[in-house]
């Protein structure tokens, strides 16, 4: 068998830390994603091309870059409108806040196109039905559109996750504790390279295909009341 | 905003995105070559001859680049076989490296998207090759292939994109690509925001002529639709 030499329960760690960052950025994108379309779905100008802008943006530019954007470009600005009210000591952003908000950043401009494709194929009929059953916007928006928008999403929102999982492994290179980094520090102590980043690919693996279940499993739920076409 | 600082840098930005398309391009096209002769064998209907290659894509699709990168570039080096095979001039450096692992990358995402393209040829379309008399490889040559391809246009657009984005990665591996430049260039100025926001340009840039050119591409390998 491989032979950890100790270095185990620090792997484990890693990968938990992974899995919370992968959920923290899950949440902080479905806010951006949701915001996103509804941006991009509003009837005023300048708020769709906020939103446009915003896809457009950050889906042309590598998820790394974003990273170090967030990382580096953050606590630049963070620094420089600090000094510009007069508070001259440094500040740091915590590493795990920005590698969230960058993965959540990326995750939320992709879900906002999937929302947006949801929300739009929602059948415009159910929306009339609801005007003339006397609902307010918010009410249709709650109650319609958005459980069945959720349904249609999911799919699409599964395979963002399992990019999201992936790209977790970039916030290694802001220094963050997750798998990726803590491979790296047991692989300075033992020198075998190709035994801790293979099992940490064996780990991935691991978390992408349980992912993968639980998103057959969301969906087989997502529509346990339609009818299928065909068998 | 440090606008002379820019202009300063942008030369050798520019020479850090020649590296990248360069990556991108040539990874692309050996990840084709491998991609089609793998969907072939994932659309077969024998279990054994589908099911192999699923090993591949399963690794690659389902590890981060960033791993499969470092298995490459810094695994390889732990067993002395590798270093002392023929392999390791090309193996030590981390150019090659790099453009192995791009487009084996590349190469499984772009099988699969293939194997649902072929999968998805009308039947009846086979029969009538089939009903002609046509021999398997001429049916796959003539029919099937031309078809999927061209289906899978716009996912395969998408994975190019994927990829050019993904190569970002290779300053990991200390490449001067754009985003390795960029790093430099912050390293010696201090000008994060500025650096990066150049480079951010310079890759949308990129992405946006790319997806001008392939919408050229499909529209005219699509004609015949309407």
């Amino acid at each position: 068998m491989i032979d950890l030499q100790g270095f185990g329960p620090q792997i484990a760690l890693g990968a938990w830390m992974t899995v919370q960052v992968a959920f923290g950025g899950l949440i902080v994108g479905l806010v951006f994603g949701l915001m996103g379309a509804a941006a991009k779905l509003s009837p005023y100008a300048v708020l769709r091309g906020m939103g446009q802008s915003y896809t457009t943006v950050v889906r042309g530019i590598p998820e790394i870059l974003v990273v170090l954007i967030v990382y580096f470009g953050g606590e630049d600005i963070v620094n420089r409108i600090a000094e510009s009210v007069g508070y001259n000591d440094y500040i740091e952003i915590n590493v795990f806040v920005a590698g969230v908000c960058a993965l959540g950043l990326s995750f939320g401009a992709y879900a906002t196109e999937v929302f947006r494709g949801a929300i739009q194929s929602v059948p415009v009929g159910q929306i009339e039905a609801a005007v003339a059953c006397g609902m307010h916007s918010h009410q249709i928006y709650w109650r319609i559109t958005l459980p069945q928008a959720m349904r249609l999403a999911i799919p699409g929102l599964g395979n963002l996750f399992q990019v999201l999982l992936k790209d977790t492994s970039l916030v290694s290179l802001i220094a963050l504790p997750e798998l990726m980094r803590t491979s790296q520090a047991a692989i300075q102590n033992t020198k075998e390279p190709f035994t801790f980043y293979f099992i940490a690919a064996l780990i991935y693996l691991g978390i992408t295909t349980v992912v993968l279940v639980g998103q057959i499993y969301a969906e087989r739920w997502a529509n346990r009341g339609v009818k299928r076409a065909s068998a | 905003m440090n606008w002379e600082e820019i202009f300063v840098a942008l030369p050798k930005l520019l020479d850090g995105a020649v590296l990248t398309l360069e990556l991108v391009f040539i990874s692309c096209i050996i990840g084709f070559v491998i991609a089609i002769p793998v969907a072939l064998m994932r659309a077969s209907q024998n279990w054994w001859v589908s099911n192999i290659p699923l090993i591949y894509t399963f690794f690659f699709r389902g590890t981060p680049l960033l791993v499969q990168l470092f298995l490459f570039y810094y695994g390889a080096a732990q067993f002395d076989a590798v270093r002392e095979s023929i392999f390791w001039p090309v193996l030590k450096e981390a150019y090659w490296c790099a453009l192995i692992v791009f487009a084996l990358n590349t190469g499984a995402y772009t099988a699969e998207i293939f194997r649902g393209a072929i999968q998805a040829v009308p039947h009846g379309e086979v029969e009538a090759g089939i009903a002609i008399g046509m021999q398997k490889h001429t049916l796959y040559r003539r029919i099937v292939l031309p078809r999927a391809i061209r289906m899978a246009l716009p996912a395969y657009g998408n994975e190019i994109i994927l990829m050019l984005k993904s190569s970002a990665l290779a300053y990991t591996i200390t490449l001067f690509d754009l985003t390795g430049v960029t790093r430099t260039i912050i390293a010696r100025n201090y000008l994060a925001i500025e650096m990066y926001f150049t480079a951010g340009v310079i890759y949308l840039l990129m992405t946006f002529i790319f997806i001008q050119v392939w919408m050229r591409v499909e529209k005219r390998l699509l004609k015949f639709q309407n």
